[in-house]
């Protein structure tokens, strides 16, 4: 029984990251009809930024709380970049053919890649000490880390707060006016220069946060962004591009497949999930909760 | 013989009917006009019968076949072909590319991938031939995508007359060009339907190029056939001139006996 | 009533052979005037250029972006690698046949579900399945050797042993083999663009609803034009593979796809030279940039950024631009 729910929170833990990532990605082409091939590298920004932040606090007699004060500089980084790069890269872009915004985004998927690299180097960092700070919660005959547990927390407090946002505020309405009809939401008074920024910048927040959350469990290495794109297209395939209903259960889905076949075939697990996202496309190309 | 024949051709968005059991019969060899203000389902009979749209019910029998389930490629081998209104091209592709590839697949020919294109002169000869019938040799390089919005319309028509079909629909050959314009792209097109001897359906809101080249009109309103006949009998229809074609301040209808206002 | 007829095509392009024949002298002197390592850079060049000119055909021609096209080169890669392993062969013909075999099989497997899509679709669809091959030959590294790969010794050139050494034999015999299938695999392209077919390929890239409505079957062109671009890329991938003397993940993974795509465009995709001149400007370039900063991806990023930004028809859109101002000048 405890071996159970010891994998539904593996599962959970993995979906909760997994939800902060492609929700970001599908926030974004819900919005702005971008598909940000360098959104995993947002969230590899973020894993660095927090590692090497609580690095810096790191010392003998460092309080815990500290940790987690700068746990989030990850996300708040990746938000930043994201103003940046939409201001200067993405907005010359929306007139153009979405072949071009495509190589766009792959282009600064590569020049993300290296700016991580040199900033912070080729070995990975690690923030351990947070991880190891928290212990572990007993679980039955045996433990579990407790830090595990609040990575789930925070993903499920995202989720919450994310539907909050987009259905129950004012920025939210016109989150989805403009995510329809840019034309009409522009007539009828939206800035949606204003409202694409945004967009963009709380989805590489999400990201951002799901590095940052990320990294104490495990190290913030070089490569990680490509790897955790793939996945973040295999959610929201499966949940529909451009819904965020979708990114969550995508998210779900995809964590508790996992799960499984690490348990079972760990060599397929990989494969199995690329192949049920080409199922998904195949049988339903808007995906569970997308719109054609 | 009936060359085409709908029976009971519905098809609805949602809880609008925009086709609602129509019974659409054409004539072999038939210049018809299909009539009616926006919305009343000309556009949507003419998807479905040319395969654009799959209908909720009824059937589409052409030359006695049920075509009903075919899809448009192979409407287009038995002989249906449209023309759109919004212009269609490969505007990528020069004028005479655009014909040419309507007789490439007319012959079969568009699966060889093994003979250079540049080397069948028959069909270079027949396009060229056909760009000329209508007016367009001499933008025969140009691309489609760089004419004028009448020379386009034009060669809309040539790409589906270039298939050499049975039955050839035209959805508003002439909107969006000028008035001046309009009569000289209808004389083209009647001339070369005429001499080909061509079945054609003609959708149109402008009533002169209707009473003018039509043989027989149809006149559609929310979805059904509201009369169909003759000019003459559709001028003296008092159903349609209140709805559709409109009367002068006298009480007269709007187009007097020679078909003119 | 005169007709007027299509003036007769010349059996002989003059204006063609005009920079074809200098290129083609160039080609061959090479081994004799530049060293080996250009000459292997120039191999490495003229292989990429098969596989772009394959992708081409997707996206240039009938209007389809791939981001999965790293499964037909490293297809190609690991179909000789395989053949070297398990069946101990070590003919190049016969890694070319194989490549061919397995690409056809593959491409026809994947294009059956990916050609009913168009655009963004399209593209994830190619890139999720790539990415199973990927995953595939990473976990089941007693098969494919994992990250470590599968070694690809010096094949047998239409029978006769490689002698001597073994950069001699890359940089003298190989090339001219490479040389040859290039210029195959350019004039096979070239006669299938030049086609019928190929011109309803790009009526359905053009305009995919006018396409039907003239008869032609988009669903079936569009995988015809599929399997051809993924045994033209997989043709590639056969070629890469001894000369790399190494068949690897790298070349499965989805990045590689993109870096496909970038040369495509940085030659410019709307011409038929495009692809090949971008191909082989991209090895250089990658080259280059490999062997002159460790940060070689920031540098090959900005340049894709502003070759989108600044210019999209890539060096033979700029040429072309050029040639007609200057032109125009005359």
């Amino acid at each position: 029984m405890e071996v159970l729910v010891i994998h539904i929170l593996n599962a959970l833990l993995y979906s909760s990251v997994l939800f902060l990532i492609a929700g970001g990605l599908s926030l974004i082409y819900g919005v702005m009809r971008i598909l940000n091939l360098a959104h995993g590298n947002l969230y590899a920004l973020g894993a660095f930024v927090s590692a090497w932040a609580i690095g810096l606090a790191t010392g003998p007699n460092t309080p815990n709380f500290v940790f987690f004060l700068l746990l989030p500089a990850g996300a708040i980084a990746a938000a930043a970049a994201g103003a940046v790069i939409e201001r200067t890269l993405l907005r010359p872009f929306y007139k153009r053919p979405e072949e071009y915004q495509l190589l766009m985004t792959f282009g600064l998927l590569m020049i993300l890649e290296d700016v991580i690299r040199f900033i912070w180097g080729p070995a990975p960092l690690s923030a351990t000490s947070v991880y190891a700070s928290l212990g572990s919660i007993t679980i039955g005959d045996g433990r579990y880390p407790t830090y595990n547990v609040v990575v789930i927390g925070v993903g499920i407090v995202a989720a919450v707060f994310l539907w909050a946002f987009i259905y129950r505020t004012r920025f939210g309405v016109l989150l989805r006016a403009t995510s329809q009809d840019k034309r009409m939401a522009s007539a009828l008074g939206v800035n949606v220069n204003r409202i694409y920024i945004q967009a963009f910048t709380l989805g590489c927040f999400m990201a951002g946060l799901g590095g940052a959350i990320v990294v104490p469990s495990q190290s913030a290495v070089l490569g990680m962004g490509v790897d955790a794109l793939v996945l973040a297209f295999i959610v929201v395939v499966i949940g529909g591009l451009g819904s965020l209903e979708g990114a969550l259960a995508g998210a779900l889905i995809v964590g508790v497949v996992r799960e499984v076949f690490i348990t079972l075939y760990p060599e397929v697990e990989l494969a199995v999930l690329y192949l049920i996202a080409a199922l998904v496309l195949f049988v339903r190309p808007a995906g569970l909760f997308g719109r054609a | 013989m009936d060359l085409l024949a709908t029976q009971a051709l519905t098809k609805s968005f949602g809880d609008n009917y925009a086709v609602n059991r129509v019974d659409f019969a054409v004539k072999q060899g038939e210049v018809l006009a299909l009539i009616g203000s926006n919305g009343a389902g000309k556009t949507t009979l003419v998807n479905l019968v040319s395969g654009l749209l799959r209908p909720d019910s009824g059937q589409i029998m052409f030359e006695n076949n049920d075509v009903t389930q075919q899809k448009a490629y192979d409407r287009i081998k038995v002989g249906i072909a449209r023309s759109f209104q919004l212009v269609n091209l490969f505007d990528h592709l020069s004028c005479v590319d655009n014909v040419a590839l309507s007789i490439f697949s007319r012959a079969g020919k568009t699966q060889n991938l093994a003979t250079l294109a540049s080397r069948d002169q028959a069909v270079w000869d027949e396009a060229h031939e056909l760009l000329r019938q209508f007016g367009l040799d001499r933008h025969a390089k140009m691309l489609a995508g760089s004419m004028s919005h009448g020379e386009r319309k034009l060669l809309d028509v040539a790409v589906a007359y270039a298939l050499r079909p049975k039955l050839l629909f035209l959805d508003e050959p002439t909107s969006g060009v000028s008035t001046r314009e309009k009569a000289p792209i209808m004389d083209i097109v009647s001339s070369i339907v005429r001499s080909g001897g061509i079945t054609v359906v003609i959708i149109e809101h402008d009533m002169d190029i209707v009473f003018r080249y039509s043989e027989r009109i149809v006149v559609m309103h929310q979805g059904t056939v509201l009369a169909d006949g003759t000019p003459d009998q559709i001028r003296a229809n008092d159903a349609v001139t209140t709805t559709l074609i409109g009367t002068h301040p006298t009480g007269e209808p709007a187009f007097g006996s020679d078909g003119h206002a | 009533m005169t007709t007027v007829t299509a003036a007769r095509p010349t059996l002989i392009p003059w204006r063609t052979l005009a920079w074809l024949v200098p290129v083609a002298l160039v080609l061959l002197a090479a081994p004799y005037v530049v060293d080996e390592f250009q000459i292997i850079t120039l191999t490495y060049g003229l292989i990429a250029a098969i596989g772009a000119i394959g992708f081409n055909l997707l996206l240039g021609y009938t209007g389809l972006l791939s981001f999965g096209h790293s499964a037909f080169f490293g297809g190609g890669a690991y179909a000789v690698a395989f053949m070297v392993k398990y069946l101990k062969i070590a003919s190049m013909e016969l890694f070319l046949a194989g490549s061919i075999l397995a690409n056809a099989i593959l491409s026809l497997l994947f294009g059956f579900v990916c050609v009913r899509y168009t655009k963004i679709f399209f593209g994830i669809l190619t890139l999720c399945l790539s990415q199973v091959l990927w995953s595939l030959a990473f976990k089941f590294f007693w098969v494919t050797g994992g990250t470590d790969g599968l070694r690809v010794p010096t094949p047998t050139l239409l029978g006769s042993v490689a002698s001597g050494d073994k950069m001699q034999f890359l940089s003298h015999q190989y090339y001219y083999y490479v040389l040859a299938v290039f210029a195959i695999c350019v004039f096979l392209m070239w006669v299938i663009v030049h086609s019928p077919f190929g011109k309803a390929l790009q009526a359905i890239r053009d305009n995919e609803t006018r396409a039907e409505f003239i008869g032609i079957r988009i669903r079936r062109y569009r995988l015809i034009a599929f399997v051809i671009s993924g045994v033209f890329t997989g043709v590639a991938g056969a070629l890469w593979a001894p000369l790399n003397g190494l068949a690897s993940p790298d070349v499965l993974i989805w990045t590689f796809s993109g870096e496909i795509v970038f040369m495509t465009v940085l030659g410019g995709f709307r011409t038929f030279v495009g692809p090949i001149v971008g191909a082989i400007a991209f090895t250089y370039l990658k080259t280059y940039a490999v062997g002159f900063t460790t940060y070689w991806q920031l540098l090959l990023g900005v340049v894709l950024v502003v070759l989108v930004l600044l210019l999209p028809t890539g060096i033979m859109g700029a040429v072309e631009r050029l040639a007609a101002r200057v032109k125009r000048a005359r």
